[in-house]
Parts: structure tokens; sequence; C-alpha cells
């Protein structure tokens, strides 16, 4: 087991939020509420994870308020860091999202748009706060040199952007981080893209965190070993209670992978 | 006793609120908690707690847009003595200098400059995002009963930036991340953490009890 002075593989378990409820529920211990997503976060307070990702699919404008809600209502009961992404477009949303205690904003579709706004984002509310969501597809052939390309909506629109040209230039204008989904790995329990991984964390100065695919804890180890990820995020393994926060840690502890066992 | 939370456009005010309040309640403590704009509040209040997210220059030029600010904390902290804890950025401005965006001037309580973290492996991540242990250059209050060193509690980190201390006696604690960052700092009623107390779960909620406790 590796310890000492330095910083930790983070694990981040990441709730999918409609409407202010947690999509498909949680499972993974008895609550009172599974669909609450303030009590999901609470119970992975509890279990150590090192982070918390909510991400809101929410399509209408009432939606937004009733997340903003849910985030300071989180805020109020678990102290580890918050990250909230899905629908953020302008400097006040991400005011309003940083004021109600997320930590870090994550900003998808509106980077793509516009480049400037996650410089704009990074100067008004410091690098360390701003997320960019990234998610990528495969567009080369299976033998030929790998290339990605990113993907809007939900991965069915494509804007023939490199995915790799798209990270480097993002850190560049501030972002402070690259939360990295490959939409050929999500749902698909078949681990993450390591190449895609690999290739974008070794790019950028910043960290990078591994996501989509996930259905083991080799996985997760993989992600950091070959990926050189700095966190994984991971979704439906923890909420349906196939393993549990700390089992994930003693396995990459295990793996040799340093992370913080204290909670 | 109250505690008074400055409020001058910058930081995660809630969060800040939210441990301070739950330390107090797991405390029994009578603690009044209370955020605030008004510099009078500030001149008054028995403990202050300046958080801060962003950039040096940004939080600076915030804190000197409140009227009167800078010299209701001068009276309170650095002539009354009132208890001062810095969080993050507003732990930062307590330098004499910050050069992230240009060279900006910060409150000069503390010896030294507002730099880059540096590492000396490239392929460290810069922002230091993430849990981290603390190495102790000496004790203090704000530490007791919180296992620290290689094996101890950890703390949530998230800069780009640290105040590189003019006069190691101020220093506290380091962490390391590519080299020496520093981790917390303090003079006299005066302290300051680069990590997150109301972000760091148990060693937050403690080290938070103990600076409610503390008696400079």
């Amino acid at each position: 087991m590796r310890t000492g002075f330095m910083l930790k593989t983070r694990i981040i378990p990441c709730l999918d939020v409609k409407d202010g409820r947690v999509v498909k529920g949680v499972r993974f211990v008895d609550l009172a509420d599974a669909g609450d997503p303030v009590e999901a976060a609470k119970a992975y307070d509890a279990a150590g994870a090192d982070e918390m990702c909510f991400l809101d699919i929410t399509a209408s404008h009432e939606g937004r308020g009733i997340l903003v809600d849910v985030v300071a209502r989180t805020a109020e009961v678990c102290f580890m860091p918050l990250t909230v992404g899905g629908g953020v477009r302008t400097l006040e949303d991400i005011r309003t999202l940083l004021r109600a205690g997320a930590d870090k904003v994550s900003i998808n579709t509106a980077a793509v748009k516009d480049r400037n706004f996650v410089k704009a984002a990074a100067h008004k509310f410091g690098d360390q706060c701003i997320t960019v969501a990234i998610d990528a597809k495969r567009v080369s052939a299976t033998h030929a040199p790998p290339r990605w390309e990113i993907f809007t909506h939900g991965g069915r629109q494509a804007t023939g952007i490199d995915a790799l040209a798209f990270a480097e230039e993002v850190v560049s204008l501030g972002a402070g981080e690259i939360l990295l989904t490959s939409m050929d790995r999500d749902g698909s329990k078949a681990g993450y893209d390591i190449a895609l991984t690999r290739a974008v964390a070794d790019r950028v100065t910043v960290p990078v965190v591994a996501s989509g695919g996930v259905g083991t804890l080799e996985h997760l180890v993989e992600g950091i070993r070959d990926g050189h990820a700095s966190a994984v995020l991971a979704a439906s393994i923890f909420h349906f209670g196939e393993f549990t926060i700390p089992q994930a840690k003693q396995y990459l502890s295990a793996a040799g992978i340093a992370v913080r066992m204290d909670r | 006793m109250k505690l008074t939370i400055v409020d001058y456009g910058s930081g995660n005010l809630h969060s800040a609120r939210k441990a301070f309040e739950r330390a107090a309640r797991e405390l029994s403590s009578s603690a009044a908690i209370e955020v605030t704009a008004d510099p009078d509040a500030v001149r008054e209040a028995d403990r202050i707690v300046l958080p801060g997210v962003g950039a040096f220059a940004d939080c600076m030029k915030g804190l000197r847009l409140v009227p009167g600010m800078t010299e209701a904390l001068d009276d309170a902290v650095k002539r009354r003595g009132a208890p001062f804890l810095g969080i993050c950025v507003g732990m930062q401005l307590l330098a004499e200098r910050g050069l992230e965006y240009g060279m900006v001037p910060g409150l000069a309580w503390i010896a030294g400059d507002v730099v880059a973290i540096e590492p000396r492996d490239p392929s460290v991540k810069i922002p230091h995002m993430g849990w981290n242990t603390l190495r102790p250059c000496r004790d203090h209050p704000l530490l007791a009963g919180i296992p620290s060193d290689e094996t101890g509690w950890h703390a949530y980190f998230v800069h780009s930036f640290h105040l590189r201390i003019g006069d190691r006696a101020d220093l506290v604690a380091e962490t390391d991340h590519g080299g020496r960052v520093t981790a917390m700092l303090a003079r006299d009623n005066i302290a300051g953490t680069q990590f997150h107390p109301e972000k760091s779960q148990r060693l937050g909620l403690k080290l938070i009890s103990n600076f409610l406790d503390w008696r400079p």
C-alpha cells in the first residue's frame, strides 16, 4: 500500500438528477427515499466518497430551480466536495450553483459552442472550480490510429471536433479539470476507454477524471494505472450496491494506488 | 460568542456557514454564526472567518470594494486580537503580494508572496486538487486531536497557487505536491488554511471545533 505525502486518487460517485430526483434511484443502502439526491449524497459522504457529482438532465427551466435547491440542501449535510453539471450555459448559472454550495461546476455543450465561455468562467471564478466535461467517441477505423471526436446531446450529435485538441484548448483557456466520458463505453460495463483516457491525460496539465463504462473494480485500477487519470467516476456499480466505496478503495490500495482510507 | 464569516462576493459561504454551525452544535457551543458584508459587524465580532475562492486579484479587489472592510479587519484582528481564520484564498490574501494575474498587494499580515505551485516533476497535475495529508512544522491548538503525517487524516485542497512564507516561524503545516506546499500558517491570533476545512469531513470539523475553542 502506498501512503505518504501525495495526492490521493479520488473516487467519485455520480448521480443523474432529473427534476430534483435521482434517475433510476439508488439502492446501495436502505434509504428512506432512494430517489432523493440529498439522501444518496449523505450516504456516500458517510461511506468515504472523495467527491460527489450531480449531473442534471432536467430539460425544463423550472427544474433548474429545483436543482439549485438540491445542491443547497446537500451542502447543508455533506462536508465533501460537490461538482454539479448539466445545462450550465451562463456565468450566472455558475454563480448560482457555487453560491448554493457547489465547489466545481462542469461545463459541456456551452464549452463546445463557445470556447470563450470557458475563459470567462475561469477568469471570474478561478480555474479550480471550472471542470470541462468532454463526451468523446472513437471515429477512426478499428486498425487505424485512434482518433476521437466530441459529441454532444448525449452522444447523438457529432461536432467534428478532435477530442485531444479540444481538451488541450480548454485547458489553455483555464479549465481546471477534465471530466472525460467515452460515449462508446458509457453504460457498457466493459471498462473505460483506456487509450482515450491516457491520450488526454498525457496531453493536458490538469487532472483528468475517467468516466464511462465501469463494470468491475479492476476497471477503476485500469483507469488510474493505464489511463493515467487522477480520479475515477462511476455510477451504477455503486448505486446498485455491486460494490461499496470502501471496497473500491481497498481494491485500489491493494493494486498499489494511493487512496484516502480515513473519512 | 459571535463568529462572523466575511461576505465579500467570493467563496462558498453557504458550505462554510453550515460547517461552522454543525461544529458549534456538536460542541454544544452557544456560538452564533453570521455571514455578513457589514464592516461594523466584523469590527465587533468575537471570531472572524475569511473564506475565498477564485483568483487572488479578483478576491482582493472584491474585499477592497466593500467600503471600510479592510479597516474593520485591521481593527478587529490586528488591534483587538480577535481570533481569525483565513480559508484558501482567504488565507492567501494575508500575504504581502499575490503574483497570480499580475502583482497585486495583499493585506500584508504575513510575510510572503502567493506564487504558482511549480512541481519538479512535470507529470504532477496542477491544480493540486483532492485529498492530501499534513506535515506539521510545529504544534498548534487548531491541529489538536488531528492525526497528521503520512498515515494521518486527509484535508481537501484545490488550488494552483500557494503562500510562500517569508518567516518560517509562521508555518504550521506543509503538504507535498511535487514539492513543499504551504498547508497552514499562524501568527498570534491569526491562522489560515490552504485546504478547505468546510469540505474536509472529519479533519475539517475537528479543526473548526478547535477554532471555536481557540484562545490565542
